[in-house]
């Protein structure tokens, strides 16, 4: 976009007012500042000895989870709209014919790059049965690249340590159990 | 000539077409929704959504009389002064209460389904439907039912269109489905004891509009809209059958029919269809090896050679050997045949020239609806022959040149394959077992790549670029769909380099040269329409 833009709308700078001029009233307002601070309660926190406190983890969006149905299998039916809906490509799922009879179809594999995920919840936001969720942990580490691809059975696991913590979102937001 | 008038627009048909409504109003440019009709099966008119408007003009008095009711689009004939409308609120209406009746019964497992992304039931609800659900029905399962070795059905996701009924009945001539019971409870199913097993089965899955019919090949393999799709040409037998090749990052999922009047009109048989699995084959050829010192011991392991060395090295080793002798597979392209026949006439301008083996099959099998399957399993016999007739106008066969090497006239031997299936004999490939020099080029390993000096690795039938020539002689065009796999260089990027030629592969420019030399392929010099030319075109006129 050029300066000679008709869509550009051109402001003037306002003159500074009396108060302006005088210094001292704005350097007064910068040391309330400064020393409402010094005050206030301490936000920082001391990571890894101290963990920080998550504000709503229904929204926050930290290490995926698949979680699990009733029975307790995979409620993931394997659509593909997270893979679909991924803007970075790190999903990658194997679909197959379910061996349950009241299932069709099934992931045989679920693998998803954490490294490679920009943790934006579209996949969460994809699911048409609430099997992928973003949890609330937000400390994700690991030793190698390969590491850091959570398969299924992972990323189960992080249904099975989260679930008491943080239920599914599903039934709070009136959705599949 | 006689005029329709589409939602106002009057647009002229040919005198003796037979045209229904809906081939008219799509030649004026206004798509009509449709499930049961389809060009190549009979009419029933069943589905109902494609009614519309239609009226008469007077063509005395200019006068438009319109039909009360709606009538089905499909079963309406367009002639002279008929008059469509398409769009009006009376239509729409109707459209959107098909949409929701079909709906009422209908799983709605979209996420599940194979056909989601190319559904009609999805596309027309989405264009013609209505946002809500008036109906508090929602206890529908899915139900599978086994009808046949290839394909699956989904009972209730059908919307009783009857297209596979019709296609089994007047394509395949097999009648293997039917309908069962009446009204709401009406299902597609097959006779006890008669699978859906005919050799056309996989095109019901194609003309299934919902998601109801499933082919297992594909099932669960792959969403459809991450595939990408290339029109190509069936190398499975002689017919050459217009195809699209639908991949994603290299690797084939399926191939389906693309509609081509002069050569397979909707239809392929299903070993087209499954055809591609040799592909991605794990035992096929890869990378170019040489036996040490050109040795006919069998013992002497095969030495892996870079390709950027087997251009020069081959040329001197063929050439060093002597006299030369050439099959030209019919499984290459035509421009594929032609390099080859330069290069070996550029190593031996004497070299003896003959057309590859032609694998058949039993006889010719056509259906009732017209369709043939050839006995002849290859593509491309008469390209290949037109070819090599440039150069030798006996264009011996593979016969000839089995006597030809056997009776000791040649040294060397460069035979091209890629046949998906074995094609030699122990006893065939003993004949070459004397050559000084021995070139195999093919996708699997063969009793005569046991015996090669030089193995080389050939290019599946999606891999390929160029031209192949029909057994009606029709020659069609295509695109390379897929990447061979690492270390194996497509027939025509290696002789286009012992050609000497720079840059990349072009098969464009090689036809060019082609259709310019010669009268036989003169019909290949300029655009060549995506369902192909006849190269007889100038010799009738």
């Amino acid at each position: 976009m050029k300066p000679t833009d008709p869509s550009v709308t051109w402001i003037e700078e306002k003159p500074l007012g009396l108060a302006e001029r005088l210094y001292l009233p704005l350097f007064v307002q910068g040391l309330t500042t400064t020393a409402r601070h010094l005050v206030s309660p301490k936000l920082t926190v001391s990571y890894p000895e101290q963990r920080p406190t998550v504000g709503n983890p229904l929204i926050y969006r930290g290490v995926h989870r698949l979680n699990r149905d009733q029975e307790g299998r995979v409620k993931c039916v394997a659509c593909f709209l997270c893979a679909t809906a991924c803007p970075a490509h790190c999903i990658d799922i194997v679909a197959t014919n379910s061996p349950w009879p009241d299932r069709e179809k099934y992931p045989e594999s679920f693998a998803i790059d954490e490294l490679r995920c920009i943790f934006c919840g579209m996949c969460e936001e994809a699911c048409p049965v609430d099997a992928i969720e973003l949890t609330s942990l937000l400390d994700l580490t690991g030793k190698s690249r390969e590491e850091m691809i959570f398969d299924k059975e992972k990323l189960l696991s992080v249904y099975d340590m989260t679930k008491d913590a943080e239920p599914m979102k599903s039934a709070s937001l009136g959705g599949t159990l | 000539m006689p005029t329709v008038i589409v939602d106002g627009k009057e647009i002229e048909i040919g005198a003796d077409e037979r045209l229904n409504c809906i081939e008219a109003a799509r030649r004026a440019g206004a798509e009509i929704p449709h499930y049961c009709w389809h060009p190549g099966l009979s009419v029933v008119a069943s589905c109902r959504m494609c009614l519309v408007e239609t009226g008469t003009r007077d063509a005395a008095t200019g006068k438009i009389s319109m039909m009360p009711k709606l009538v089905p689009a499909c079963q309406t004939p367009a002639k002279d002064g008929t008059v469509i409308v398409t769009e009006s609120q009376l239509v729409k209406d109707s459209r959107a209460r098909v949409e929701e009746a079909l709906l009422i019964d209908h799983p709605i497992d979209c996420p599940i389904c194979d056909k989601a992304g190319e559904c009609l039931l999805q596309d027309y609800h989405f264009q013609h439907g209505q946002s809500e659900r008036r109906a508090d029905l929602h206890a529908f399962t899915s139900r599978r039912r086994d009808v046949g070795p290839t394909v699956t059905l989904f009972v209730d996701r059908c919307i009783m269109c009857t297209r596979c009924v019709r296609f089994t009945r007047e394509v395949s001539g097999t009648s293997e489905l039917m309908v069962t019971s009446r009204g709401a409870k009406e299902e597609i199913d097959v006779f006890p004891g008669h699978p859906l097993d005919n050799k056309l089965s996989g095109n019901v899955v194609d003309l299934c509009p919902v998601g109801a019919l499933g082919d297992k090949d594909f099932l669960y393999q792959q969403r459809v809209w991450f595939m990408k799709r290339e029109a190509n040409v069936c190398g499975g037998c002689s017919a050459g059958c217009s195809i699209h090749t639908e991949h994603n990052q290299d690797t084939i999922y399926r191939l389906k029919p693309r509609e081509n009047p002069h050569v397979n009109t909707w239809w392929i048989c299903d070993e087209g269809r499954y055809g591609w699995h040799h592909i991605h084959d794990a035992a096929r050829l890869v990378g170019a090896g040489r036996r040490a010192n050109l040795s006919t011991d069998r013992s002497t392991p095969l030495e892996a050679v870079e390709w950027a060395d087997v251009v020069p090295r081959l040329r001197t080793d063929l050439k060093a050997a002597g006299r030369l002798a050439v099959a030209i597979s019919p499984m290459l392209t035509v421009e594929e045949a032609w390099m080859l026949c330069a290069v070996a006439r550029s190593i031996d301008p004497q070299a003896f020239l003959a057309v590859g083996h032609v694998p058949r099959t039993g006889d010719d099998e056509t259906f009732p609806g017209g369709f043939t399957i050839r006995a002849e399993k290859c593509p491309n016999r008469l390209g290949v022959e037109g070819v090599v007739a440039l150069f030798d106008p006996s264009v011996p066969s593979w016969s000839q040149l089995v006597e030809h090497v056997r009776s000791g006239h040649a040294d060397a031997a460069w035979i091209t394959g890629a046949y998906p299936a074995a094609w030699i004999d122990d006893d065939t490939a003993a004949a070459f077992a004397d050559l000084k020099c021995l070139v195999v080029q093919d996708l699997f390993d063969s009793p005569l790549s046991a015996l090669a000096t030089w193995r080389l690795p050939a290019a599946g039938f999606a891999e390929r670029a160029g031209t192949w020539v029909n057994v009606a002689h029709r020659a069609q065009t295509f695109e390379q769909a897929v990447r061979p796999p690492a270390g194996v260089w497509p027939e025509g990027r290696l002789y286009w380099n012992m050609l000497g030629r720079r840059g990349l592969y072009d098969p464009t420019a090689v036809r060019r040269q082609v259709a310019e030399s010669s009268a036989t392929f003169a019909a290949l010099a300029g655009e060549i329409p995506a369902t192909g030319v006849d190269l007889r075109i100038h010799q009738l006129a």
